[in-house]
């Protein structure tokens, strides 16, 4: 599973999520520190994204709660790389998510939905 | 000649040296000492009007060696072997087929064995104005004897063109001459030849401590000169124009830009020579014409090389030698040169300097292990092969080792290269290396895990699982490594083969403020261009915010790409909680805190809910902070006087104290007043670990000094400074540094260990940990700071002194940017929406975090992925 991802956005650009079938603005490019992620929260007020940009500025998006504590905070975690593909390590207790599939590095059971981005130029 | 020797019947052969050098005076030795002077008339020509002399130690002409003492030739010598030696005169021309040698003086003489001993010339580059007068080569005592007068003529400042070994040696020539001195190097660093990058970077830091103004990477251009054709100008050297533009005013040029053979007399008779100079001669050192041999620096060895040093000129004198003697007896000689070490050890401005075997680690697959202290000019570096075969090294400011490592060159040394590189410092010798550990030794003292059950798993992964060493305290980790298979790589993660220390002397002498130009450029191949990981960038962020102020760097941590590198904690400035919330931990600085202050905290902390706490560190922690209310709680907090006191970064925690001499009846010093001028000093300072410390007013120890980083406990006279303690999962009592200081003396002292912790520790090393592992551990620790062996404290106090005035409260620097603000929302779509899952529920007056709710089964599924790579615009 990959999340769609764009490459060198605008600076003032749109950034957009996936929902089922509608798409979700949720803020500029500019807001977004390569390297670093955002919380996003969902229409139904309840479900959270991590929206982050890597240091080529490209943009993934997961879901916010990290699946070993409960606690949202995934968004909040370092972006890192191993073999060539982005993660994330979640700040409670540092397991990694590949930020493409949701996949976790460090136990095969678990692991965080994705959603689509994209941007809206 | 020898009057006894004219009464010898006519010697039938004829040998003829060119060039009186040191290599020819030692073929002249070795002549002499096979008997060959005694069958042969023996004739030098020398160009130069001195005998042969210690070229070598032609710098020491300046600190005050005579040219006669510098002589390498035994004046009973030559008349007790009957050679025949004409100074002055060289030779212009060979007729190989009449084989005969003409000279200046047009002596002509038939031989019946030459010896090419030419040596080389300095080569200087084609630049306009390179012959006005002031401009010199460093090559003969003749050109140091013009040298100095010209300088005592009043010339001022110097420029010597080349930053090799000889530059160098000029340099300090010209220095000790009382002139400023400049050094221009085209390559990138000094010494390319011999020493790597790191080596280079502690020659330039040494040097130019020693006043030297270095200009690498840059090549001369033109020499400025006092035009001739105007009215009054001498032509003479004014100054000096670089390739970057730069212009020098300098009146006096040394062109050290290295040297070529001097194989001239060799073309013009038709004798080979090397695509880039040289005699080329075969392992006999013979030439092309079996009557004509070449040795030393004008000579191309069998190897192809020309060796522009003094030890294979030697050899090649003795081989020549034996050639010629075995000639004689019409046996083939068993001596031959094939090529030799190029292992230097010299002494340059007063820098050792050596290199050795493979110093640039050429060979395939080959790891080098580095020491680098560039503030005191110290530089090692280590190369080895997978098996830790020692294939070479380079090392700089310290080459007592130098012997033994050559000796080792090509086996596996019985202590492993890290170990070897480490500082001599006084202390115990270096401890035997692992593979010297019986079995059933104790490798991992957190887990009591022997070395056999480490070395039953393949990885330090599988050592960690199965065995559970390594996961306490950490500090058995690097032994591990050794332990097993893929042993030799001490790098800080997948993405730095560099430990953290070494990443320290990286980012401090190269100034590298930027994490990720520090990983594209000195990352693992594999990492470059990528995004790091969670390892490495709190790691390179704290090294980064320990030097700021000396690299250029913002101190402030949240800034720019330092934003992207911090942890979570040190980015939202707070401790992160279980359920996401965030924890407020203002410092009280020493555990004193006026009633005013008191009531401030219990106000910000009634108005947002917070649950209160005081800590085991004396202060008090809110918690249940959500993020987009820190900025708010903060506002209030900075306007009642509070400082961030940092409980979420590896950073200083909190001086404890106890109540001290003011107060208690036990008490000999004041000890609270001194715990708040610890904790002011050290405030905001990034370190390995966190830090800690306390302060006790007497002996009794009610603050528990001795559990601490640094811990200060009164005496009748002053303070005893206690280091390397700890609490935590591994206690440690910290150790006894030094007695009865007074205030100052006991600041110093903690600002010296403080920063060499900080300097030399590892990643996440706490001072007990590094104080256990470090070679010579106290003792040595002891000797650099409190002695000063490696000459280090005054730069580590002026780090410290740096620190002290960059100090800026990061909660108050926070709230007065709005751009730094941004960051703290919860949700970038809705910034003040709380988060829902940050919840709290009472407990005994207060609360704490809805724990059920985390454990609730997440929210509907995230929705479904793309397609696989789509993009979308
Ligand atoms: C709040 C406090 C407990 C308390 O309620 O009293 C506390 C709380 C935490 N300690 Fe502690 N420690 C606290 C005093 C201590 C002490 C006692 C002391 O400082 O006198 C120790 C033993 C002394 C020592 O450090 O040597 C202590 C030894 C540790 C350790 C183990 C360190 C070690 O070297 O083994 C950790 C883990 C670490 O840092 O890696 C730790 C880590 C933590 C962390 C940061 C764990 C974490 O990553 O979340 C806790 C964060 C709480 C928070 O969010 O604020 N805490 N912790 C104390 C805060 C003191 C302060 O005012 O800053
Ligand atoms: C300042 C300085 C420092 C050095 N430091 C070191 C060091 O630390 N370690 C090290 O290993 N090496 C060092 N070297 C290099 C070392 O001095 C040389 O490798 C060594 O001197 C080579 O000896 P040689 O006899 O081959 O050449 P030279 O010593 O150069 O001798 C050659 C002689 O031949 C004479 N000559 C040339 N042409 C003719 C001719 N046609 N007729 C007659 N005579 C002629 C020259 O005038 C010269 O006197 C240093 C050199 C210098 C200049
Ligand atoms: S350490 Fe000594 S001075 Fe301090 S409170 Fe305890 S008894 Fe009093
Ligand atoms: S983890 Fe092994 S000694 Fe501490």
């Amino acid at each position: 599973m990959t999340t769609a991802t764009t490459t060198a956005p605008p600076p003032y650009a749109s950034v957009q999520l996936r929902l089922d079938d509608s798409w979700l603005t949720v803020c500029a490019c500019d807001r977004l520190t390569p390297g670093r992620g955002v919380a996003v929260l969902l229409p139904d007020g309840r479900r959270q994204a991590a929206l982050f940009l890597d240091r080529d500025r490209r943009l993934y998006a997961i879901d916010n709660r990290d699946p070993f504590s409960g606690a949202a905070v995934l968004a909040r975690g370092l972006v890192g790389s191993a073999d060539g593909r982005p993660f994330v390590a979640s700040p409670l207790l540092k397991q990694r998510f590949d930020l493409a599939s949701g996949r976790c590095l460090d136990d095969d059971a678990a692991g965080v939905g994705v959603y689509e981005v994209r941007v809206l130029a | 000649m020898d009057p006894a020797r004219s009464l010898l019947p006519p010697l039938s052969r004829t040998l003829v040296l060119v060039g009186h050098g040191m290599v020819g005076q030692r073929f002249l030795e070795a002549l002499a000492e096979r008997g060959t002077t005694a069958t042969h008339r023996v004739v030098v020509f020398a160009e130069e009007p001195r005998p042969a002399y210690d070229r070598v130690q032609l710098t020491s002409y300046f600190s005050g060696r005579t040219p006669d003492e510098l002589s390498v030739t035994d004046t009973g010598f030559l008349a007790e072997h009957g050679i025949e030696l004409h100074l002055a005169d060289p030779v212009e021309h060979i007729d190989r087929k009449a084989r005969t040698v003409t000279s200046r003086a047009g002596r002509t003489l038939t031989y019946d064995t030459l010896v090419l001993a030419t040596g080389s010339a300095p080569f200087v580059p084609p630049v306009p104005g390179r012959d006005a007068p002031g401009c010199f080569v460093y090559r003969t005592v003749e050109d140091v004897l013009a040298i100095e007068a010209y300088a005592r003529a009043g010339a001022t400042t110097g420029a010597v063109v080349g930053g090799g070994l000889l530059g160098l040696e000029a340099a300090g020539a010209l220095q000790g001459l009382g002139l400023g001195t400049h050094v221009v190097e085209f390559a990138p660093r000094l010494m390319p030849a011999q020493v790597d990058e790191g080596g280079g970077a502690a020659l330039l830091r040494t040097l130019t401590g020693r006043g030297l103004t270095v200009h690498t990477g840059t090549g001369t251009q033109e020499i400025l000169t006092d035009g001739a054709d105007n009215t009054g100008g001498t032509g003479a050297v004014r100054g000096m124009r670089l390739s970057d533009g730069t212009e020098l005013d300098v009146d006096l040029v040394v062109f050290s830009a290295g040297v070529r053979a001097r194989d001239q007399l060799a073309r013009e008779c038709g004798l080979a020579v090397g695509e880039r100079g040289g005699v080329v001669v075969d392992e006999r050192c013979r030439t092309g014409d079996p009557r004509v041999y070449a040795i030393g620096e004008c000579a191309q060895a069998a190897d192809g090389r020309v060796y522009g040093l003094v030890a294979p000129g030697y050899e090649m004198a003795q081989t020549a030698a034996a050639a010629i003697a075995a000639h004689d007896a019409t046996a083939a000689s068993t001596t031959v040169f094939t090529g030799a070490d190029t292992s230097t050890k010299l002494k340059l401005l007063g820098v050792d300097v050596a290199s050795f075997g493979d110093a640039h680690g050429a060979a395939e697959g080959c790891l080098d292990v580095a020491y680098a202290d560039s503030r005191s000019g110290t530089y090692k570096k280590l190369v080895v092969d997978a098996d830790g075969t020692l294939l070479g090294g380079v090392l700089v400011g310290d080459t007592e080792a130098y012997g033994t490592l050559r000796a080792l060159t090509g086996s596996v040394p019985p202590t492993p290269a890290e170990q070897l590189v480490l500082p001599a410092g006084a202390g115990a010798a270096p401890a035997l290396g692992p593979e010297a550990l019986p079995g059933d030794a104790v490798v991992c003292n957190c887990h009591n895990v022997t070395k056999d059950a480490v070395q039953a798993c393949a990885t330090l992964t599988e050592v960690k699982k199965c065995t559970k060493a390594g996961t306490g305290c950490g500090s058995c980790v690097r032994l591990i490594g050794q332990l097993l298979p893929e042993s030799g790589d001490t790098g800080l993660c997948g993405c730095f083969p560099q430990t953290r220390q070494e990443l320290y002397e990286i980012v401090r002498t190269l100034r590298i403020a930027s994490y990720r130009e520090l990983l594209d450029r000195h990352g693992r191949e594999g990492a470059r261009g990528g995004e790091g990981c969670e390892t490495c960038k709190p790691a390179v962020a704290s090294v980064i915010a320990s030097l700021a102020s000396a690299i250029g760097a913002d101190g402030y941590v949240l800034d720019g790409e330092q934003a992207a590198l911090q942890d979570t904690n040190d980015h939202f400035l707070a401790n992160l909680q279980k359920n996401g919330s965030y924890s407020v931990v203002p410092r009280i600085p020493g555990g004193e805190i006026t009633p005013d202050k008191l009531i401030v905290i219990g106000e910000v902390a009634r108005e947002f809910g917070l649950y209160t706490k005081i800590t085991g560190g004396q202060r008090i922690d809110l918690f249940g902070a959500r993020v987009e209310q820190l900025p708010r709680i903060w506002a209030r907090l900075v306007a009642a006087g509070f400082e961030s006191g940092h409980a979420y970064g590896k950073a200083l925690r909190t001086v404890k104290s106890c109540v001290g001499r003011t107060w208690c009846r036990y008490g000999v010093q004041d000890s609270v007043r001194m715990a708040i001028d610890l904790e002011l000093r050290y405030r905001g300072l990034r370190a390995p670990h966190k830090l800690k410390s306390a302060v006790s007013g007497c002996a009794r120890e009610c603050a528990e000094a001795r559990s601490k980083d640094f811990g200060v406990i009164a005496t009748a006279g002053g303070w005893n400074l206690y280091v390397g303690g700890n609490g935590g999962a591994a206690p440690r009592h910290a150790d006894l540094l030094a007695q009865d200081l007074d205030d100052a003396g006991l600041v110093r002292l903690v600002d010296r260990f403080l920063m060499f912790y900080i300097r030399t520790a590892d990643r996440l090393e706490r001072t007990s940990a590094w104080l256990e592992r470090i070679d010579g551990g106290l003792d040595h620790v002891r000797d650099v700071v409190v002695h000063d062996s490696l000459g280090l404290c005054a730069e580590l106090e002026a780090l410290m002194a740096d620190h002290v005035t960059h100090y800026r409260d990061e909660w108050a620097e926070t709230l007065a940017d709005p751009e730094r603000l941004a960051r703290f929302v919860s949700f970038v779509n809705a910034p003040e929406a709380p988060d829902p899952l940050v919840a709290f529920v009472p407990e005994r007056g207060q609360i704490k975090p809805d724990l059920p709710l985390l454990t609730l089964r997440p929210p509907a599924p995230a929705p479904t992925p793309a397609l696989e790579g789509a993009t979308s615009r």
